[in-house]
């Protein structure tokens, strides 16, 4: 018993690697506000754009979303970090994963706001453009908040997901929760650094879950 | 422009879906404080003729004038020609996301630029014409359809058309909501508009309509007042629809 509190639960060792997992906190934060404000906005204007039904745009926003949806993040993280710089893009590790995880939920965040906008009644377009109403003035006032709407469940579920992917981000070198959780078990050769990262997600994550769970019931609720 | 032309004319009106004529050359004008009925069995293209007068539907050929002016062809602005004419929808088609007061000042903030306080005074004023002002700030969820239905026409009205065009608006209502929407329309044909209705009210029709037009397989069969289309009509086809109907 006492090997298995020494290996997960080490006080000297949880004592000096505590402040390089805080920082760690702190950098996975910023990248999950980062990373969603992003894809949700770049997703949502993607699904607009393509509500215009621009044939060539709207190929180009389904084969991204096809492919980002379809690929593994770390796949791209790898790509982007090893094979970016020798076409002469250098960019930092922090870089990479916040436009990786971006791109990847933008292309989700398309999908599903763009199934949101076609769920829209179409009456709701005839209305508001008998009242004179242009196409992009009934999108953003009268469809998109709607869609947006209906779509909360699935875009908060998803952007949590996305978010967890940060911790992809040890593969490169960020100093996120994991990266500095590993750094600190090779050096303390003790499973202790990674207990605490456990905790730190889940300090973080869950009352996400929960915020998004009172969102999904405020939301279906309003929409009856 | 001082005209004595009708408030809304359609002339030689052609539509078809695919090969499906829909409207097989529909003439037809509606005169300022003129309520026109218009009555035919379903897939007769009265509601496609309704449509095309806002040009939610775009006619294949003929012409529609508002005011004595085109609003058919190109280099129209179809967005100004819109708040000229009403529209009120059968299944009601209120913006769930806002209020009565919100479904009625949308367009008057977003497209003719009011500020808020006079879209809201006005929609106000809109609201108190169909008897909702009290409802202002309810959302369409927590309003009867009858109720959606009347601040649909408050939304349509406050814009001030001159014409308003009515798909069947009673058509998704329980019966005991029907009065309190007519009885806004007869208020609405008080104010002086052009109104053209589609609408299987027959009643309401009799008591309220000055001519009632008979569509059927895209072109208009017979028109008159109430009395000559419904106790005296000319057409058989008139005849079988009518005898159908009050069966």
């Amino acid at each position: 018993m006492s090997s298995f509190s020494d290996t997960f639960l080490n006080m000297d060792v949880l004592a000096r690697y505590a402040p390089s997992i805080l920082k760690g906190v702190g950098v996975t934060i910023l990248l999950s506000v980062l990373i969603v404000l992003t894809g949700v906005v770049v997703g949502t204007l993607l699904a607009c754009l393509r509500s215009f039904r621009v044939r060539l745009l709207s190929f180009f926003i389904v084969v991204f979303a096809d492919i980002f949806r379809a690929l593994p993040p770390l796949v791209l993280i790898l790509l982007a970090f090893f094979g970016l710089p020798n076409i002469g893009v250098v960019l930092t590790s922090f870089t990479v994963l916040y436009l990786v995880l971006a791109l990847v939920l933008a292309a989700f965040a398309e999908e599903i706001v763009w199934a949101g906008i076609t769920a829209t009644p179409k009456g709701q377009w005839e209305a508001a453009r008998s009242t004179g109403l242009g196409y992009t003035q009934t999108l953003g006032y009268v469809v998109l908040p709607q869609a947006l709407r209906m779509v909360i469940p699935p875009l908060t579920n998803r952007a949590i997901a996305i978010t967890k992917m940060t911790a992809l981000g040890m593969v490169i070198g960020v100093p996120d929760i994991l990266g500095q959780a590993t750094t600190a078990q090779s050096f303390s050769a003790n499973a202790s650094p990674l207990t605490l990262a456990a905790v730190a997600y889940v300090v973080i994550f869950l009352p996400l879950v929960v915020l998004s769970r009172w969102l999904e019931t405020r939301f279906s609720r309003g929409a009856a | 422009m001082i005209t004595d032309r009708p408030t809304l004319e359609l002339r030689g009106l052609h539509k078809s879906f695919g090969a499906d004529p829909i409207l097989r050359g529909i003439d037809l004008s509606v005169a300022r404080g003129e309520m026109v009925f218009v009555l035919g069995p379903s897939g007769s293209g009265k509601s496609t003729m309704l449509r095309c007068c806002n040009r939610l539907e775009e006619p294949d050929s003929g012409e529609i004038f508002v005011e004595g002016k085109p609003i058919t062809g190109t280099g129209v602005d179809l967005n100004g020609m819109r708040q000229r004419i009403g529209m009120v929808f059968q299944s009601f088609n209120l913006y769930p996301h806002l209020t009565a007061l919100g479904n009625v000042t949308l367009a008057m903030r977003r497209v003719q630029k009011k500020p808020r306080a006079e879209a809201e005074t006005r929609a106000l004023d809109a609201l108190d014409r169909v008897g909702l002002k009290a409802k202002a700030d309810s959302y369409p969820a927590q309003l009867s359809g009858g109720q959606q239905q009347r601040v649909a026409i408050a939304r349509a009205m406050a814009l001030e058309p001159s014409v308003m065009l009515f798909d069947e608006p009673t058509s998704a209502l329980d019966p005991e909501l029907v009065g309190d929407v007519l009885a806004v329309m007869r208020e609405v044909r008080a104010e002086g508009m052009a109104m053209l209705v589609v609408s299987h009210e027959m009643k309401f029709a009799r008591e309220a309509a000055d001519r009632v037009v008979f569509v059927d397989g895209g072109v208009i069969v017979e028109q008159g007042t109430p009395e000559e289309v419904f106790e005296r009509p000319r057409e058989a086809r008139t005849r079988a629809f009518l005898g159908r109907i009050s069966e």
